[in-house]
């Protein structure tokens, strides 16, 4: 039986959600890992809620359906946590025992359990201020870069180097040299950041 | 776009990017399209090759589908090697033409981004959009992944193009869940694709002064029928063809195509008959059941037009149940288009096993692995009972 | 169409109904179809050739920029020529084609 890591991210529209996946779906590629990136199309508004979703294997991956019950939620966008727009139960839906949360917010890890309604023993939860090192490294509001940094080193779905080389190779021609460095900075700065309980 | 990530070879671009690559590769004479959604991403990134100077092709952007298809026949007439796009209401706007485009015998090759018909209005998948069309003397191949997506396409045009079959072809792809899904993908080379492909040496051309002809006459009572019996035949005839070129394919680049999929079918008793991407996930139900003893197999049509009757009833041969899922409603009262058909193929046969028909997945509602299992479960209540009691319905969220 | 239902590759019809033949319009004898018939009075007519110009059948014969008749086997007898014929000159009629 093949075996998945699925993967969900949680944003809102031009916030480089879906351009996460895809970028970590490359990444893993680089590795040899068999990927699929796809995004969760609603409507296309600025600011709207949006999903994306990664599933990685070392096997063909077959599956064509959305992701039920992910290894990992990422939030890009703390707003949606509370009141956001989003009620708190499409954060946790289909979520197992194990469930990693990833959250961009620069309170901790233990508040952030609380926050999102998850009670003890329930998932592991890790934080990173990823918008402030997005603004620091790219001088944007673009934290996407810095999430992928922090699932990096809180999981092993897929190594800072292939993350890092991917961007380096694939973008330099899309992007000027400042901003692929400080995206690869704001990686770099996420995996160092996070911090779980 | 170039392909962003090498890895074994393979690449991961989404179902619209590998389809433009493809079209990149293939370099066709005139290109007449108007974007839509989920298919927009192909003309956007076939517009830069083209802006980039990476293809020699005539990129015409039209005002309609209507015209878009328009462009594609006159520009298919004239001997030009044609390709387009489009999806759900963009093809119902060419409807009339696509008639024309099979009628005429002009090998245009189109790729359809599937998604639902409104009204209500939805931009998700399901096959409405083509299904629709399907009567309209176009072959059709479905594609469950953004490979097959890429692979099809080359395989469809060297069919369209050949001589026995000259005929318009359309390839599917699932709208979203594989238009814009990255997906590791293998890309040929460009000498391999136009070896693969050849030049396309059309037999006439509206342009060729010195050989003047008519295209488009009116028929009457006494002929009308006689060329939609000659279409008919052409189309029949494009099964064979399409055996050979997947097989050709296959020998050339490792990676066969037949005129259907069967997976795990050989000793099967109950099995699911789907199109596109739901295939994928049913086989993964299917290793899960088989895992328990359970014997489930699959079988995915990759050619509905022309329909292959006899090899499908063939490989049903020896199952006891079968239930044919499709993600269009004909409205009929009476199942949805592969199930008719597949229905239709086994009539007659001795041994016929039951058949049902369950619509799934409209407007792009997700079909998961337990939507597989609840399937065959209501195959194995059928066997239990020894009767259907519900041969047409609509699958349960 | 019945000839070229003999030509291409011996099937019966040819493919995508194409005509490969130019000028076939010419064998199909429309002239069948007239009820008047145009009738010149060459002392009237000035040879403007305007009924040439308009005859939707290219059945109005000129040779040496004259009106010298009408090719009555493609005149349909629609009488555009005698409409079009300038209102001073009025040459042309349209008469019963019984009488």
């Amino acid at each position: 039986m093949e075996r998945y890591t699925e993967i969900r991210w949680h944003g809102r529209a031009q916030q480089g959600v879906v351009t996460a996946a895809k970028l970590l779906g490359e990444a893993a590629l680089r590795e040899g890992k068999y990927v699929q990136a796809f995004p969760d199309f609603g409507p296309e508004r600025m600011g709207a809620p949006v999903r994306a979703f990664n599933r990685l294997s070392t096997e063909p991956i077959r599956l064509h359906c959305g992701v039920k019950n992910p290894d990992v939620v990422i939030i890009v966008d703390p707003t949606l946590i509370a009141g956001g727009g989003v009620s708190q139960s499409p954060l946790l839906d289909g979520m197992k025992e194990d469930t990693v949360f990833i959250v961009n917010t620069p309170k901790g890890a233990a508040g952030m359990r609380g926050a999102l309604g998850l009670k003890n023993g329930e998932g592991k939860v890790y934080t990173v201020d990823a918008s402030r090192i997005s603004l620091e490294k790219i001088g944007r509001h673009l934290p996407n870069t810095a999430m992928l940094g922090a699932l990096a080193k809180v999981t092993n779905v897929v190594e800072m180097s292939a993350l890092i080389e991917n961007f380096k190779e694939n973008y330099s021609k899309k992007f000027s040299p400042k901003v692929v460095e400080g995206n690869i900075g704001a990686m770099e700065k996420g995996s160092q950041d996070v911090k779980g309980e | 776009m170039e392909p962003a990530t090498k890895t074994k070879k393979q690449v991961g671009l989404t179902g619209n990017s590998a389809v433009a690559y493809a079209m990149k590769q293939i370099d066709p004479d005139v290109c007449a399209a108007y974007p839509i959604t989920p298919s927009t991403q192909i003309v956007e990134d076939f517009s830069s090759y083209y802006a980039d100077g990476k293809v020699g092709t005539e990129l015409i952007t039209v005002e309609s589908e209507h015209s878009a298809m328009s462009a594609c026949i006159g520009a298919a007439a004239a001997g030009a090697r044609v390709m387009t796009t489009t999806s759900s209401q963009g093809l119902a706007l060419m409807w009339e033409m696509l008639y024309v485009a099979s009628g005429l015998r002009l090998p245009v090759v189109m790729t359809v981004v599937n998604r639902a018909l409104s009204a209500p209005i939805s931009i998700q998948c399901d096959h409405s959009d083509s299904m629709g069309a399907r009567d309209s003397g176009w072959i059709q191949i479905y594609s469950e992944t953004v490979q097959e997506a890429y692979d099809n396409l080359f395989q469809a045009l060297r069919v369209a193009e050949d001589a026995r079959v000259l005929t318009p072809a359309m390839v599917c792809m699932d709208g979203f869940i594989t238009s814009h899904a990255i997906e590791n993908i293998a890309l040929l080379d460009d000498s391999e694709v136009k070896d693969f492909i050849g030049e396309y040496r059309p037999k006439r051309s509206l342009l060729d002064v010195d050989n003047p002809i008519t295209l488009g006459a009116m028929t009457l009572q006494d002929s009308y029928m006689d060329f939609k019996h000659e279409q008919s035949k052409a189309i029949a005839g494009a099964k064979a063809v399409v055996a050979e070129v997947g097989k050709e394919f296959g020998e050339r680049f490792g990676r066969s195509y037949g005129l259907m999929e069967c997976y795990r079918l050989e000793d099967a008793e109950a099995v699911v008959i789907v199109l596109n991407s739901a295939a994928g996930t049913t086989k993964v139900a299917i290793d899960r059941l088989r895992d328990k003893g359970t014997k489930v197999g699959l079988l995915k049509p990759r050619l509905f037009r022309p329909f292959p009757h006899e090899e499908i009833a063939s490989a049903l041969a020896g199952t006891k149940a079968v239930c044919v899922l499709d993600r269009a409603d004909s409205m009929s009262g009476f199942g949805g288009p592969l199930f008719s058909e597949v229905r239709s193929a086994l009539y007659g046969r001795k041994g016929c096993p039951p058949v049902i028909g369950r619509i799934f997945g409209l407007g792009g509602r997700d079909y998961t692995v337990e939507h597989a299992f609840g399937v065959f479960g209501e195959l194995y209540d059928i066997l239990e009972k020894g009767k259907v009691e519900k041969p047409f319905g609509y699958l349960k969220p | 169409m019945k000839k070229e239902k003999e030509k291409e590759e011996g099937k019966t019809v040819p493919l995508g109904g194409v005509i490969t033949k130019a000028g076939s319009a010419a064998d199909y004898f429309t002239g069948g179809w007239r009820k008047l018939r145009p009738v010149v009075d060459k002392g009237k007519c000035t040879n403007c050739l305007i009924c040439w110009v308009m005859c939707p059948d290219s059945a109005v014969i000129v040779e040496d920029g004259k009106l010298v008749g009408f090719d009555l086997e493609h005149c349909k007898g629609c009488g555009i020529c005698a409409v079009e014929c300038p209102d001073k000159v009025k040459a042309i009629k349209m008469e019963e084609e019984a009488g």
